[in-house]
């Protein structure tokens, strides 16, 4: 038995041969434009600066005097004569190799905390986040209370724990109690951060690889060693080059924490280069100073595409 | 003979009792044998895999391998082996590391575990491979990499869990033989999942047939087939399932070979009008579709013909077609169980 | 090889049973112990700024007190003090709307620019994405003589707006980078169904696209906030005024007089403003994570 299908309601519709093309169809036209915004506002405003600095770099401009008037290497010979350039340089290679160590090994630790299951994990979770979304400036300001001089309470606690004797420990004033301070600012601001990116490799492992491994009589650091951590080795490259670069770069926790004291030991090139090009008013030392940190970057920018090419051969 | 596997009463439950995954079974093997648990997704049939391997723990009973309790004990200790259904291989690792890493938990040196691991390596064809990894290989070839990694430990029990299910439908059938062939020889105990009836039906030594966390019925492949227990097994094991027509409380099943035209069926018989609505030609098969009447409720059914029977037939015309009394299955229209035969009107 | 007995004798195999469930309690109490030893070094800067916070004068200088109670009743004068003698929520109102006017253009560039390279791929799509993301790596400290240079030019120094103008360029190239890995995770089929139901590119992309990427916008939304309110280097580079200050730098530079630290008052403004944006970031973390995992993995 069939039946009769009822006929749907007459309505004009435009014949394939009438048919147009409309700008909103071209996907080249569409992909262009959809485009072009964000690079022509990249280009003005990363490109242009970033050729603008090595130019400024090889200039004689001031705030005070802002015309640019070629200048050769006269602010390179200036910025090596002072002892404060290569102090700051060579803390910023210090503080970043020493807090990559330490932000992976415990990156590491706190991811696996992350992607565990236990009673109260959303508040473990909040507490631990505070660190690396909370702003700079203020949370190094709550270490600058916490490491204060008479205040800190760390002293206290070890005075009345007999292990000090009256003197307070000058965190910030002496070195290297200050140098520690910063790395320590560093490693507790980005653990957090190498560890959100460790999860995701974490979670990206397939159940029954884990599953496979205990039934072949794996235990729990051989499963480690030998399954989670070599699978999981691109993101954590990733999570390190991330943790390098932010503090390779940073200004904010050297400024706010120790303002480069005790005398200028604890500088980095960006916060150096703050105070001479801003502070000091000299663009042309600041950028100088400022124009060592793109070596260590490209090669992190190299590194980082390594990584992420591996992960897609897997 | 010694009893391999067995688990009694064992119940698993999740989200306070509101989900019951596994629904009190009671399951024993013989050693050796070639247990298929057969089932729907969801019927309970890989969770009651995991908890016989130790990946889960049960709610209530017991898992018993070799005749000690293993309730508690992690997966390493229990001898068994797994196949998973993604076969599980770690891809940073060649195929000889896949195969060596269970042998690391074991107290024997680098040379030894070398050897048993291209011991397994051969055994299984693959010892020209050992150097590839995972993603270089094809699925037949994974599947034996997976098997060799779970020999290598001369587990007491094999548990795979649906291995075939990720491979083309062309190179199914060939790696169903191969997995049965491998089975005999090594003589393991094997308990296998699988949601498809024909795979359970070749491999199988006896199948379990499963539904919502309970066994069905367990019994040999043909047993299962001829003398299912109760409806939900009648039409989940053949193809096309078993024919049910509602005769009062009763229903009652025959297979689609069974129904044949007049001329075909002898002896003891019932008969029924049959009309043809539809009829397909499957690899010499004639598969018949339409309705009965005069047995019970009008029901539409299937009929196959073999090709050995050539009775012309059209559709939308009506045939006399019977089925032996002996085919007859009689159910019970309410519970689906199994019941006692009752009288049917038509002679021969 | 070794001749398989069985695996033990129910005596053994009880013992071996309290022996693995010994094992697995010593796991859980190391887990606990672990979790609650990083959520107090995590936390502990905080929890002593909240203890001072609240802690009246008298209770907290002196220095024979013991600073790890409370010696006097807790006082909520500084928060106060904060809220009514302060530029506090100045900064605080500043960087809600930079915040919220950065988060538009990013997404209003970032969007377009995602499915740009993720969908309607062409030669140059690949490399684009590539390129997007190193630009990420160009830093604040390299660029911001010359961004305060060309702030001056463009006559917006000592402006809120100049934040606004700048900052994109440090969220577009991220987001763009989160968005492509969650518009790879939306199945094709929708748009290609729009597409034949009669609709063009653009009106698919607008009518299915975009309400289904809703979840990752509001993913990056908090993303883009986060880092637009952490900024610092800009901010202190470009702005000196008090009343346009945001939050990064005016509680650092103008909460300080001279030499004085009204440090009760800084730690109150530091946790007024972190645990807001720890709650949201938390409530995403989620989503973050596959947004993470798709644009890693997909390249």
């Amino acid at each position: 038995m069939t039946d009769t299908v009822t006929a749907p309601p007459e309505t004009r519709r435009p014949d394939i041969a009438e048919a147009r093309v409309r700008l909103s169809d071209r996907e080249g036209f569409l992909a262009w434009i959809f485009l072009v915004p964000t690079v022509v506002y990249i280009v003005a405003l990363v490109g242009v600066p970033f050729v603008l600095a090595i130019a400024y770099a090889f200039s004689d401009v001031t705030t005070g005097d802002p015309s640019y008037d070629w200048a050769g290497l006269t602010n390179f010979n200036r910025v090596f004569e002072d002892d404060v350039f290569w102090q700051s340089l060579q803390n910023t290679f210090v503080f970043t190799l020493v807090s990559m160590i330490f932000i992976v090994i415990l990156g590491k630790v706190l991811a696996n905390i992350l992607v565990a299951d236990f009673r109260g994990k959303w508040i473990v979770r909040f507490l631990v986040l505070l660190p690396w979304t909370t702003p700079v400036a203020l949370s190094t300001l709550s270490w600058k209370w916490l490491l204060h001089s008479i205040y800190s309470p760390i002293d206290w606690t070890l005075h009345t724990a007999g292990l000090i004797g009256s003197d307070h420990v000058y965190w910030l004033g002496r070195e290297p109690h200050a140098l520690i301070a910063v790395i320590a600012v560093h490693v507790w601001r980005l653990v957090p951060l190498a560890a959100v990116i460790m999860m995701v490799g974490l979670l990206s492992i397939p159940k029954d690889m884990d599953e496979a491994a205990r039934v072949d009589g794996a235990g729990y650091w051989r499963r480690m060693f030998e399954i989670t951590i070599p699978l999981t080795f691109p993101l954590i490259a990733v999570a390190a080059l991330f943790g390098a670069i932010f503090t390779f770069t940073d200004a904010a926790v050297v400024s706010v924490l120790t303002e480069g004291k005790p005398t200028n030991s604890t500088h980095v090139l960006a916060s150096w280069s703050f105070q001479r090009g801003i502070d000091g008013g000299d663009v042309g030392q600041g950028a100088v100073i400022a124009l060592f940190l793109f070596p260590m970057l490209l090669a992190a920018a190299v590194l980082i595409l390594r990584a992420v090419r591996r992960m897609e051969t897997l | 003979m010694s009893v391999a596997v067995e688990v009694k009463n064992l119940k698993k439950m999740y989200d306070g009792g509101s989900v019951n995954a596994v629904d009190g079974v009671d399951l024993a093997t013989d050693e050796g044998e070639y247990l298929v648990l057969l089932g729907p997704s969801g019927c309970g049939k890989t969770t009651l895999l995991r908890t016989i391997a130790g990946l889960e723990q049960p709610t209530e009973g017991e898992v018993l391998i070799d005749g000690s309790v293993v309730n508690g004990l992690p997966p390493r200790v229990r001898k068994i082996a797994m196949v998973f259904q993604s076969y599980a291989l770690y891809p940073h690792k060649t195929v000889l590391a896949n195969i060596v890493f269970p042998l690391k938990a074991e107290k024997i040196d680098r040379a030894e575990r070398e050897k048993k691991a291209l011991w397994a390596a051969d055994l299984l064809g693959i010892g020209h491979l050992t150097n590839r990894k995972p993603r270089q290989l094809s699925g037949g070839e994974r599947q034996r990499v997976a098997l060799a990694r779970a020999l290598v430990r001369e587990p007491h029990v094999f548990l795979l869990d649906e291995p075939l299910s990720n491979l083309d439908a062309k190179l199914r059938a060939s790696a169903r033989d191969e997995l049965k062939r491998f089975q005999q020889r090594v003589g393991t105990t094997t308990v296998y999942v699988t949601h498809d009836q024909a795979e359970a039906m070749g491999l199988g030594d006896r199948i379990a047939v499963m539904d919502h966390g309970r066994v069905r019925q367990v019994g040999h492949p043909v047993d299962v087939y001829d003398h299912p227990a109760d409806t939900f097994v009648a039409t989940f094991i053949g193809s096309p399932p078993m024919n049910l027509v509602k005769h009062d409380g009763t229903l009652v099943g025959f297979r689609p070979e069974h129904l044949l035209p007049d001329e075909i069926v002898r002896g003891e018989r019932v008969m029924m009008p049959f009309h043809i609505e539809r009829i397909e030609y499957l690899s010499g098969d004639r598969h018949v579709y339409g309705t009965v009447t005069g047995l019970g409720d009008e029901t539409r059914v299937i009929a196959r013909l073999p090709a050995t029977v050539t009775v012309p037939l059209r559709a939308d015309e009506t045939y006399e077609f019977g089925c032996e009394m002996e085919q007859i299955r009689f159910f019970d229209a309410d519970s689906g169980e199994r019941s006692s035969p009752i009288r049917l009107g038509s002679g021969p | 090889m070794s001749a398989a007995p069985g695996i033990a004798a129910p005596e053994v195999s009880d013992q071996l049973r309290r022996h693995y469930a010994r094992r697995h309690l010593i796991g859980r109490v190391s887990l606990y112990v672990v979790a609650i030893i990083a959520a107090f070094c995590c936390a502990a800067p905080f929890l002593w700024s909240a203890m001072t916070a609240t802690k009246l004068n008298q209770d907290l200088y002196p220095t024979d007190n013991n600073p790890l109670i409370y010696n006097k009743a807790p006082t909520i004068d500084h928060i106060a003090y904060l809220f009514t003698d302060t530029d506090f929520p100045t900064f605080v109102w500043n960087t809600l709307w930079v915040g919220l006017a950065v988060v538009a253009i990013t997404l209003v560039l970032g969007v377009p620019a995602a499915y740009s390279i993720a969908r309607l791929g062409r030669r140059w799509s690949g490399p684009m994405g590539i390129a997007i993301f190193f630009v990420y790596l160009i830093p604040p400290s390299l660029l911001f003589l010359s961004l305060t240079r060309l702030v001056v030019w463009l006559g917006l120094q000592d402006s809120t707006w100049s934040l606004v103008v700048i900052y994109p360029t440090i969220t577009v190239p991220v987001s763009t980078w989160l968005l492509i890995g969650f518009l790879k995770a939306l199945p094709k089929d929708i748009e290609e169904q729009a597409m034949v139901d009669g609709y063009s590119r653009l009106g698919a992309f607008l009518r299915t696209v975009v309400p289904l990427l809703f979840p990752g916008m509001v993913a990056v939304v908090v993303f883009a906030f986060t880092l637009t309110a952490s900024e610092y280097l800009y901010a202190l580079s470009f702005i000196s005024p008090t009343e346009e200050k945001v939050v990064s730098t005016g509680v650092s530079m103008e909460l300080i007089l001279g030499d004085v630290y009204k440090w009760q008052e800084l730690q109150a403004a530091s946790l007024l403003v972190a645990v807001p944006i720890a709650f949201v970031f938390n409530l995403f973390l989620a989503r973050f994570i596959s947004g993470f995992t798709m644009g890693a993995v997909k390249g």
